[in-house]
């Protein structure tokens, strides 16, 4: 037991900081929104192949660099602290894991080295218009067709990185099954026949969604992760990864929102001395540091588990993912209060991130969901009213 | 970074697991489960004196003064054993946790060799002076004074002055005094840090009511109470130095035990929710899965605190335990209320409450003592986020 980064995580971490601090400064980031497809290519090239970020947690067989779970919600901290815009957690933290839970062998090979390889970006279509969380919220379907194939039909929504993706992992449902019965997840080209990727304008500027319609796309055997209809467990379990990743990213941008208050606190004066000095103040941020120290808990404490006692990774998940998120929001919120006037300009930063924070909690299941989902794994039965 | 303990580590756990349920299926069987600072003192006395018997009672101390020079991850693994096997609240915990460590770092030689073995053995209690009547959360606003005068025995201190809140103090047999030995002096300078016996004539005892009901905590009055000169821990007059360092061993291995009470309660609300049927009530069931969260979060927070703690600095999360926990535990006593509804506000006569109303009127104290949460805001801003300082009154 050393609940404490080693000394390898610690030089990853000074690493992806100074090299983003390079590239994603506020004026990197403006100028990356208003890039095509909201990011930056050079960059995600730069991280994804050039540094090896893309396959740092794959599996050295599948091509990657066989570090953990661990050194991948460090960087999604790292860049979760700079708004980073890129396709990393879509393609990286989310569609890798489903990859590995639900693929064979030679599907992971195949997939998960492109990914390694950087470059490839596969975007995930998880949900379905309404947005529901978990596998209740799959409602494309997978319907047989001849010769052994079979056909995707329905909308998929929320889906991240869309417009820019080589590939979409699809989740889909036999028709008339519900929860986590019937489930497929299916990879088809970005381009297929049938596929039409309407982008939203999106609340969170810094992470772009699209709108993904499926009308008869045809699917062959091959392109079924695992086998048809049964990948239920494993996709919560691709999810559970993804929403620890997720946990990472909101505690990067908690602490940085904290720190970003914290220097303005000091420097701006009113009734002659620093507002920083006056309790109204100092107790806000004490408490933003209680949260943010309590949220580095939980996400470190997840990440672990799900390098270590995945038999804990329903629990560890949704701690993670409801605590973090809550705590982001918490502490974005303060922060534009605390900011004053000028927190409520589009100039400055502080509404990136509270729009970052609110849209991180409801990705994958808001905080209250996943307080549901918790008390479900404890043994304590179900509510009588559904929590969304 | 790692959870998981290693084979020896295991080994370890089977050996103290299996020592503890041998003794509480036997001998102290009628201690398990004991909690608080009134129930059974005499009998956990007792249960003290067989830990230090069997050197399980400080085991991260160096064996020459009773411990066993355990690794970190042993003495969490017996912090875990021992509320797992529901061992008694520890009531030798002012030695242990605060005088001991405070003696072992700051001590000389010979107040080691005074001192540590009979706290380690549960041979002698502690109870510790530093509120009183005007000092709270101004703790440096300490009115109590010692002065060195000539005894029996040669030089000694001659302590007068009053102190509130001490726990145990009818079962301590010695004391840690924050007093003012510079006369004249104000605030943090001119204090020093005594050890002084309770039994004496010099001494007296007035238990306090507290909102509970019970009577666990005391004013003690020192009149012209004697202590040997030589038993100041640090330098006359560096006494803040040393009580402040005495309130950072508070965030030790301890808290994990602390934390398996914590458990106890939370079973014990989702047990009382269950057989209410409030146990289907979305708002009922977000408020457990915080609980639950929020118990977690302590458990990680705290490894990764003593990990850091090898470092030698007080981490950021150090910082936020103790309003962490004080907050969590408030909101834990008024969701036992909630679940208990009407039921709950029944008291036994003379006025004596089952756990979790119980639970729910004490947890009030826990933002107060040991640095209220305004206290702790304060001390998180100024010395962890840098922000300026409080202005003082003069």
């Amino acid at each position: 037991m050393q609940f404490a980064p080693s000394e390898e995580q610690r030089a990853i971490r000074e690493a992806a900081r100074s090299f983003l601090a390079g590239y994603t400064g506020s004026g990197g980031l403006r100028s990356a929104l208003a890039l095509p497809g909201g990011y930056d290519r050079q960059l995600w090239q730069q991280m994804a192949g050039e540094l090896g970020w893309a396959g740092l947690a794959i599996p050295e067989r599948f091509g990657g660099a066989g570090l953990g779970w661990v050194e991948l919600c460090i960087l999604q901290e790292e860049q979760g602290r700079q708004l980073t815009a890129s396709p990393y957690f879509s393609t990286v933290a989310l569609a890798a894991p489903l990859v590995r839970a639900t693929g064979s062998e030679t599907q992971c090979e195949e997939l998960l080295g492109r990914i390694a390889a950087g470059g490839t970006q596969i975007a995930c279509a998880v949900t379905g218009t309404e947005g529901h969380a978990g596998v209740d919220g799959v409602t494309v379907q997978l319907r047989p067709a001849g010769a052994g194939g079979f056909v995707l039909e329905g909308t998929g929504d929320f889906v991240i990185h869309a417009d820019s993706a080589d590939l979409l992992l699809v989740l889909a449902r036999a028709p008339g099954s519900r929860g986590g019965q019937g489930l497929s997840a299916a990879v088809i080209a970005a381009d297929a026949a049938g596929v039409t990727i309407s982008p939203h304008v999106m609340l969170d500027l810094t992470r772009p969604m699209s709108r993904v319609s499926l009308a008869g796309v045809a699917v062959t055997r091959e392109a079924l992760l695992g086998a048809e209809a049964s990948a239920g467990a494993a996709i919560q379990h691709g999810l559970q990864r993804a929403q620890i990743a997720l946990a990472a990213e909101a505690l990067g941008g908690a602490e940085r929102v904290l720190e970003m208050t914290v220097e303005y606190v000091k420097q701006r004066e009113q009734f002659g001395r620093p507002v920083g000095s006056f309790q109204a103040i100092k107790h806000r941020l004490a408490d933003m540091m209680v949260q943010v120290e309590a949220a580095r808990s939980a996400s470190w404490y997840a990440a672990c588990v799900a390098d270590e006692q995945e038999g804990e990774l329903a629990e560890a998940a949704a701690i993670a993912k409801s605590y973090c998120c809550d705590a982001f929001y918490d502490c974005a919120a303060t922060a534009i209060q605390l900011h004053g006037g000028i927190g409520f300009t589009w100039e400055h930063d502080a509404h990136l991130y509270f729009k970052r924070a609110r849209a991180s909690a409801t990705l994958l299941g808001t905080p209250a969901w996943q307080r549901e989902q918790l008390v479900r794994v404890l043994g304590m039965g179900g509510a009588t009213v559904p929590v969304f | 970074m790692r959870l998981g303990f290693t084979k020896a580590e295991e080994r370890f756990r089977d050996e103290a697991a299996g020592w503890l349920e041998a003794q509480l299926q036997g001998t102290f069987r009628d201690v398990r489960g004991v909690t608080g600072f009134s129930a059974m003192i005499e009998r956990r006395m007792e249960w003290e004196r067989a830990l230090g018997a069997a050197r399980w009672s400080c085991i991260g101390w160096p064996a020459q003064y009773g411990g066993r020079d355990a690794t970190l991850a042993e003495q969490v693994i017996f912090a875990e054993e021992y509320a797992r096997a529901r061992a008694p609240g520890r009531i030798g915990h002012m030695g242990i946790e605060l005088a001991g460590p405070t003696i072992l770092a700051f001590g000389t030689q010979a107040q080691k060799e005074r001192f540590l073995l009979p706290i380690a053995r549960g041979a002698e209690f502690w109870c510790q002076g530093y509120s009183e009547p005007n000092a709270g959360s101004d703790l440096a606003n300490v009115r109590t004074r010692a002065a060195p005068a000539e005894g029996a025995r040669g030089r000694e201190w001659s302590v007068t002055g009053q102190k509130v809140w001490t726990s145990l103090a009818q079962f301590a047999d010695w004391a840690f005094v924050v007093c003012r030995t510079e006369e004249g002096s104000r605030g943090h300078r001119g204090l020093s840090y005594l050890l002084v016996p309770m039994r004496q004539p010099g001494v007296t005892i007035r238990p306090i009511r507290q909102l509970t009901g019970e009577a666990e905590f005391n004013e003690t009055f020192f009149a012209d109470a004697r202590t040997a000169y030589d038993n100041v821990v640090g330098a006359p007059g560096e006494g803040w130095q040393v009580a402040m360092a005495t309130l950072a061993f508070e965030r030790g291995v301890s808290t994990l035990g602390q934390q398996m009470g914590f458990r106890n309660e939370l079973d014990a609300i989702i047990a009382a929710a269950r057989a209410n049927e409030l146990l289907a009530d979305p708002l009922i069931r977000q408020r457990l899965a915080h609980a639950h969260v929020g118990l977690k979060l302590m458990r990680y927070s705290a490894l990764r605190m003593l990990s850091n703690a090898q470092e030698g600095k007080l981490s950021h999360e150090a910082y936020t335990y103790k309003i962490f926990w004080a907050t969590w535990r408030k909101k834990l006593g008024e969701l036992a209320a909630d679940v208990l509804g009407p039921a709950g506000e029944i008291a036994a006569p003379p006025y004596e409450w089952e756990p979790l109303p119980q639970l729910f009127l004490s947890a009030r104290a826990d933002t107060i003592y040991g640095g209220t949460n305004q206290i702790q805001r304060n001390i998180i801003a100024e010395r962890a986020l840098g922000l300026p300082k409080e202005p003082r009154g003069s």
